[in-house]
């Protein structure tokens, strides 16, 4: 829904950390997105064709490293992916939940050429 | 040769930072400001507005709404007394810091204790962005379903409260109170939770008592 303020948001940041480098071309783009982050790659990657477009960033690959979401339970200390439609612990029941990963929202890293 | 640069940067860090001025703008007027998001319809308006006459002579009220095309919800605020200043989004899904910033330029800080912002009805996107509130408040309802936190778990996973409005529909609509609840629980464990309805003023005072609480805690700190 927001992947505009998104895109942009991670154009900029890619050219500023190239920039700091004296690099004069970005080619690839690491993205670290976990699963209850609300953003759609497709969407991501049109945008991003748009808006790099006439910049050092212009044709350079977005990588989507999709993380699961991984809860560790409270009660019995075991670790489950929660299904959809309960987030119950399947192994006690439990619901002492604690979100371990799935909320990762980051770029991690760039290519840049000289 | 291309070369990896570690970067291990949060992609909305602009606005995050932007939210943290507007923070200490809040801070230094010791203005306490919450961000209210809910879906469409679950009543966002009629909380405030039931806020804003519940806290009269008590609490001075400014809000700022997010709204897609429309102010109809500011006047409604601005009719039970308190300083509404709109924020047309022009389509935005969200209220992001920028928006919030030029709002507050508009608001005399000074003669406020409490901001409430009304975000655009939407239980995805404003879950990412941060205003620079103190708290965040989401407002669910009784006609929604109790599946929503179970489908928007972003949403309920950053909030500092839930308030289920329109409990008077309870007896008409199919919803779970405990599975809801268990939802709640595992996205966000101890949270804050109210039970009420705008329309007839069920659960409203444990509402406002606690409101009150926040903003008398604050300013004394």
């Amino acid at each position: 829904m927001h992947e505009l303020a998104v895109t942009e948001s991670l154009l900029e940041i890619a050219i500023r950390h190239a920039q700091a480098q004296n690099a004069h071309r970005i080619t690839d783009l690491y993205l670290v997105i976990g699963k209850w982050s609300s953003i759609v790659d497709d969407s991501v990657q049109f945008y991003w064709d748009i808006i790099s477009d006439g910049t050092i960033a212009k044709g350079a690959t977005l990588h989507f490293q999709r993380v699961p979401v991984v809860i560790t339970c409270q009660d019995c200390g075991k670790e489950y992916q929660p299904a959809s439609e309960e987030f119950a612990c399947p192994h006690c029941g439990g619901t002492h939940a604690k979100v371990k990963s799935g909320d990762e929202f980051r770029l991690e890293a760039i290519d840049v050429e000289e | 040769m291309p070369q990896r640069i570690p970067v291990v940067e949060k992609i909305l860090s602009a606005n995050d930072r932007l939210a943290t001025e507007n923070q200490s703008r809040f801070d230094s007027s010791k203005v306490f400001a919450i961000n209210m998001m809910a879906s469409p319809g679950a009543g966002k308006t009629s909380l405030v507005e039931q806020t804003i006459k519940g806290l009269e002579g008590r609490l001075r009220v400014g809000m700022i709404n997010g709204d897609i095309a429309t102010s109809f919800d500011a006047d409604r605020a601005q009719a039970a007394g308190a300083t509404a200043i709109q924020i047309n989004t022009g389509g935005d899904c969200h209220l992001d810091a920028v928006m919030v910033q030029s709002a507050i330029s508009q608001l005399d800080l000074g003669v406020l204790d409490l901001v409430i912002i009304e975000n655009v009805g939407n239980l995805v996107c404003p879950a990412d962005f941060k205003l620079g509130t103190h708290i965040s408040v989401l407002v669910a309802s009784v006609p929604e379903g109790d599946d929503k936190p179970y489908k928007y778990p972003g949403m309920y996973r950053g909030v500092n409260a839930v308030v289920i409005n329109k409990i008077d529909l309870l007896p008409y609509v199919p919803f779970r109170m405990d599975f809801f609840k268990k939802g709640i629980e595992v996205l966000n464990p101890g949270v804050t939770q109210f039970e009420l309805s705008c329309r007839t003023g069920e659960g409203l005072s444990d509402w406002l008592a606690w409101l009150e609480r926040q903003v008398k805690e604050f300013k004394a700190s």
